[in-house]
């Protein structure tokens, strides 16, 4: 497809500005030496160029979006009509404090509703994006061991199946990341986990539901292990979706949360952002939450859906999220455990996670190939490879928001594919098929990064 | 896979080539590369930099992985092959042609391996 | 109580016992008793659409939208065409997930290709990376990709953006990087101070540019000190000056960042915006967060994938260099959307406006009485001191707001930093100059 800059003709362009009204001023510092190759282009070109492009895309309206550890809900409509209002997006953020109490309301309400889900007694809803609260909770841990007289805490628990922005915030931070092996079901392992706290531990960081989509039973005896060393325990809110309404992370023994608006509070996800990270914490830590983690205070429209989201669901909808999701989490694993080795057998909670290694031995299918396999089914491919524990690893993620029949359907896609993986390896390792492209060639992407438009130039 | 007879091995899948003058070229093994898969980019160390024996000097990333490479030998960098930083693919198709770094000075030296006992290694990871 | 769950309580029960389960408890089992919630949650019982909907207008309501803005100090009210929206507003780009599966989201990574492309553009640097969260947090960022082990403070120009400072100092908390701050002198960096302050521990200078008070700073001569103390010079930059001002590849950056909000984006009360990050193409492997790259596929076919991965935290871990994982995606596709159609015409029209209405504006204000603070060519930003002080700040601003106009933003002292944008049309800078007339008039008299 064509890129922007081949479009159009010299000349082109849109009737957007009036003429300038006052007189001309013309800048006497130094000038840049060209204008910068934008586009020229008319209106409908631009408009048929992104319509073209939406068209090679992929998001929650055109299908069943399994993708572990993310949680694609479906994203309310309702949503985006009140981000658009223009009493939101028309407001400075720097105006006097009377003109700007109803953006304070939504920032009051949105956080004293994750309070009473987390559990927790304060909330800043600063952070952009999930890693972003990750690195505020971290700052807050740490700021609080400087203001305890206690510096020597520098190192952060993460288990082997966390999420890589774990670790990289936690480095971010400045702390020294000890990793600890998980036990034979994909949780905490409590001998190492006793082995690894000391007077050097500043937290331990954990997803409940862990990573491989199980809830650690051993939960109060994880946080209290970590609590009699001295250290704090920060829970990733990633997969919050499971337990929404149900359980909360401030009755487990977790001194500081981040959520993620984008995943648990159905904010759509944008292609990659914006997302919001709220950051949790008790009271004794509230003065020690970080106060500019970014020029002003989060990214407020997204706090604008989720809060329409929540005002929607209310006291009896949010324990509905995490019961339905861990529904249609089991209900798919159970159908599946059929033709799939699952990594670990045991109820599960909003996501599971397969292992294809036998799948691969036995066919040479893997589980690229499978997932590249449900894309010509009109499914996006579940989460691949992750966590890093569990080889040749599917993670499936159905999320609440989808009807009995497209999980039956994608159950059955999946069935087929573990079958035609018998018979007909070579298509697979093929898939898909029938897009405008096939598999790209990484490798060469980044060996020879070709990072920006050329314009005819070598 | 081959493991030439005239190096020596670690265990961390390096290989060392002394080079008679007091002076050692560092590389990575056929195995290694094979695991690691299509090189896409290294990192490494500078000229004058020391390296520590057991300690990681250079890394080596393909597309979807990063491993450390651990250095054989505490000694000091006196080249650092740069040809490797714009071909990185050189690692696959000749790695034991494809030295990182040249060392000299060298004062302490992991446990080295003949091909011979690597080769057990090797196998029994595969 | 509104739900988004298609399933109706008959349904969940037989899948309940399709899957095994007697009851939605047994699904739980794992959580012990004593952690599960007893009671109701104790947050208002749940609402249809029309309320909720009725309830956010109600509270977009009690926000006042000014109709003349005379305030950026970081977020800036320019026009966005209808294009724009329409185009950020397509269903597909905003739910879809992050490009990981390139076979299905060649459109959002062409975007963001396209996107790289025009950053570089702007800013005449080589490579850019696909956004991060804002403007403070993109100067934050740079600080990181600049450090080593031996150069590990950083230097700032007293002239930026207090907020982007402050949060280069909680990162800094973090990294353990130091932070010192190069004083101003006239509103302007002070040269002499910046050589000293160069030495051999400094890895980065940054410099805003035009500066927090509007003043277009000596950007290039500022380079070459940074560099002959061989340390990183880095420009946070507003993208609407680059329309017509040196770009940061001309005077020598090596990394330069801004807040992309100008581009497309909304006020909003301060987000979502759009950090930028361009680099050299010596810093490229530095550059954090995602990075868009052409390849293709099996067959020869171009296509476009996330590369680079492997400096990035799903990879690298701990050892990463960010631990960024979302962006600002959607904003990277504003601010594409919002350049593809300005144009390179129209873009330097709306920076020209900017700055003829602001110095229109200035020398309206110069003349109603109010004096300007600092010498030196401004781009679309100045500051002003009432002659009354600081009391008069607050008289001027109200009298202002009075008539529906956000005023400039008090920076203490009796400072006023001023701002204005192609939006403002003379009749509207004239009133808000009548009105500080007579605000100062008044209190001349008095």
């Amino acid at each position: 497809m064509k890129l922007i800059f081949e479009r159009g003709a010299e000349g082109r362009g849109l009737s957007l500005l009036p003429e300038n009204d006052v007189p001309a001023y013309e800048i006497q510092s130094p000038k840049r030496a060209a204008a910068p190759r934008l586009p020229q282009v008319s209106e409908t070109e631009l408009s048929r160029h992104y319509t073209e492009l939406e068209k090679q895309c992929f998001g929650v309206n055109d299908g069943f979006y399994p993708l572990g550890s993310c949680t694609m809900k479906y994203n309310p409509k309702v949503d985006e009509d009140a981000a658009a209002l223009k009493g939101f997006t028309g407001i400075h953020p720097l105006q006097p404090e009377d003109t700007v109490q109803g953006c304070r309301e939504v920032t009051d309400t949105l956080e004293r509703y994750l309070c009473e889900i987390t559990g927790m007694d304060a909330i800043t809803l600063q952070p952009a994006a999930g890693a972003h609260g990750e690195f505020t909770g971290l700052l807050t841990i740490k700021a609080y061991h400087h203001a305890k007289n206690d510096p020597g805490r520098t190192k952060i628990i993460v288990p082997d199946s966390a999420h890589g922005t774990n670790p990289a915030s936690a480095a971010m931070a400045g702390f020294q990341v000890v990793s600890i092996d998980s036990d034979e079901n994909g949780c905490v392992d409590l001998d190492a986990l006793r082995a690894a706290v000391g007077e050097d531990t500043a937290g331990l960081m954990l997803t409940n539901p862990n990573t491989v989509g199980l809830f650690d039973p051993n939960i109060a005896e994880i946080t209290g292990i970590v609590h009699q060393a001295g250290g704090l325990c920060y829970y990733d809110g990633a997969n919050l979706n499971a337990i929404a309404g149900v359980a909360r992370p401030g009755d487990m023994g977790f001194d500081v949360v981040h959520l993620n608006l984008h995943k648990s509070f159905a904010a759509p996800h944008g292609g990659g952002g914006p997302g919001a990270g709220p950051v949790g914490c008790k009271e004794f830590l509230k003065e020690y939450l970080p106060k500019h983690m970014k020029a002003f205070y989060g990214n407020f429209l997204v706090a604008v859906k989720s809060l329409t989201y929540l005002l929607m669901l209310g006291r009896e909808g949010v324990p509905e999220i995490g019961k339905n999701a861990v529904l249609n989490a089991n209900y798919m694993k159970k159908k599946l455990s059929a033709a799939y080795d699952m990594a670990y057998d045991h109820t599960c909670m909003h996501e599971f996670v397969m292992t294809l290694s036998k799948l691969k031995k036995e066919t040479g299918v893997s589980a690229l190939d499978v997932a590249k396999g449900m894309i010509d089914h009109g499914i996006h491919p579940p989460t691949m490879y992750f966590p890093l524990i569990v080889d040749e690893a599917l993670m499936i993620e159905p999320t609440e928001t989808e009807p009995r029949e497209v999980l039956d359907h994608a159950c059955e896609v999946l069935l087929e594919l573990a079958k035609k993986a018998e018979t007909d390896p070579e298509y697979l390792h093929g898939a898909p098929h029938d897009r405008p492209i096939g598999r790209p060639d990484e490798v060469a992407a980044a060996r020879k990064p070709v990072l920006r438009y050329s314009f005819g130039e070598k | 896979m081959t493991f030439p007879e005239e190096l020596k091995y670690t265990a961390s899948h390096e290989w060392v080539k002394m080079t008679g003058d007091g002076e050692a070229l560092i590389g990575i093994t056929d195995f290694a590369q094979d695991a690691l898969g299509d090189i896409v980019f290294i990192n490494l160390p500078e000229e004058g930099d020391e390296v520590t024996a057991g300690e990681a000097f250079a890394d080596v990333e393909s597309v979807k992985a990063v491993s450390d490479v651990f250095s054989p030998v505490t000694a000091k960098v006196v080249e650092v092959n740069t040809e490797l930083q714009d071909a990185p693919e050189k690692i696959n198709e000749d790695p034991y042609g494809s030295w990182m770094i040249r060392v000299t000075d060298i004062t302490d030296t992991e446990e080295f391996l003949t091909a011979a006992q690597y080769q057990e290694i090797a196998k029994e990871e595969e | 109580m509104g739900s988004f769950i298609p399933n109706t309580k008959a349904e969940q029960e037989e899948m309940l016992k399709a899957a095994g389960f007697e009851s939605f408890d047994e699904l739980f089992a794992d959580i012990p008793e004593d952690m599960r919630l007893k009671t109701p949650l104790d947050i208002p019982g749940g609402m249809s659409e029309m309320e909720a909907a009725g309830k956010m207008e109600e509270m977009a309501g009690k926000n006042k939208v000014f109709r003349t803005i005379l305030r950026g100090a970081g977020a800036y009210d320019h026009y966005i065409p209808s294009i724009v929206k329409s185009i950020t507003g397509k269903e597909t780009f905003v739910t879809a997930y992050t490009p990981y599966q390139a076979e299905i989201s060649q459109g959002i990574l062409q975007s963001i290709f396209e996107y790289q492309t025009m950053m570089c553009e702007l800013t005449g640097m080589d490579v850019s990376d696909a956004s991060v969260y804002d403007g403070a947090t993109a100067a934050a960022e740079a600080l990181t990709m600049c450090r080593d082990r031996k150069r590990t403070v950083a230097l700032v120009s007293a002239t930026t953006d207090p907020k982007i400072i402050e949060v280069m100092k909680e990162y800094c908390f973090g990294s353990g990087c130091e932070i010192r701050v190069v004083p101003e002198k006239f509103g302007q960096t002070d040269k002499d101070k910046l050589r000293e302050m160069l030495t051999d521990d400094v890895a980065s200078f940054l410099v805003q540019q035009p500066n927090y008070y509007g003043l277009i700073e000596d950007a290039e001569s500022l380079g070459e000190m940074v560099h002959e103390a061989k340390a990183k010079y880095i420009m946070s930059c507003n993208p609407v000056s680059l329309a017509i001002l040196k770009t940061p590849g001309e005077c020598g950056a090596d990394v330069a960042v801004g807040e992309g909000q100008s581009l497309g984006m909304p006020l909003a009360y301060g987000g979502p915006y759009l950090g930028f990050m361009t680099a050299t193409q010596k810093m490229m492997r530095q550059l954090p967060g995602r990075i868009i790259g052409e390849t293709t596929d099996h067959d020869g076919r171009k296509a476009y994938v996330l590369t680079l991965q492997a400096r990035e935290q799903h990879i690298r871990r701990e050892k990463a260099s960010s631990n960024i994982c979302s962006n600002q995606a959607l904003c990277a596709m504003t601010a594409a959307a919002y350049l593809s159609a300005v144009g390179a015409d129209g873009f330097r029209k709306v920076a020209e406006q900017c700055v003829s209405k602001a110095h229109y504006l200035r020398d309206g204000l110069d003349e109603a009485g109010m004096m300007p603070t600092f010498g030196g060519e401004f781009f679309h930003e100045f500051v002003m001191t009432c002659p009354g002080g600081q009391k008069q700040v607050d008289t001027v601003l109200k009298a202002l707001e009075e008539q529906d106009i956000l005023g400039g933003l008090p920076l203490g002292s009796g400072r006023i930093l001023w701002c204005a944008t192609e939006k403002n049309t003379r009749a509207e800078l004239d009133k808000a100059i009548g009105i500080v007339k007579e605000v100062l008039e008044g209190g001349a008299s008095r």
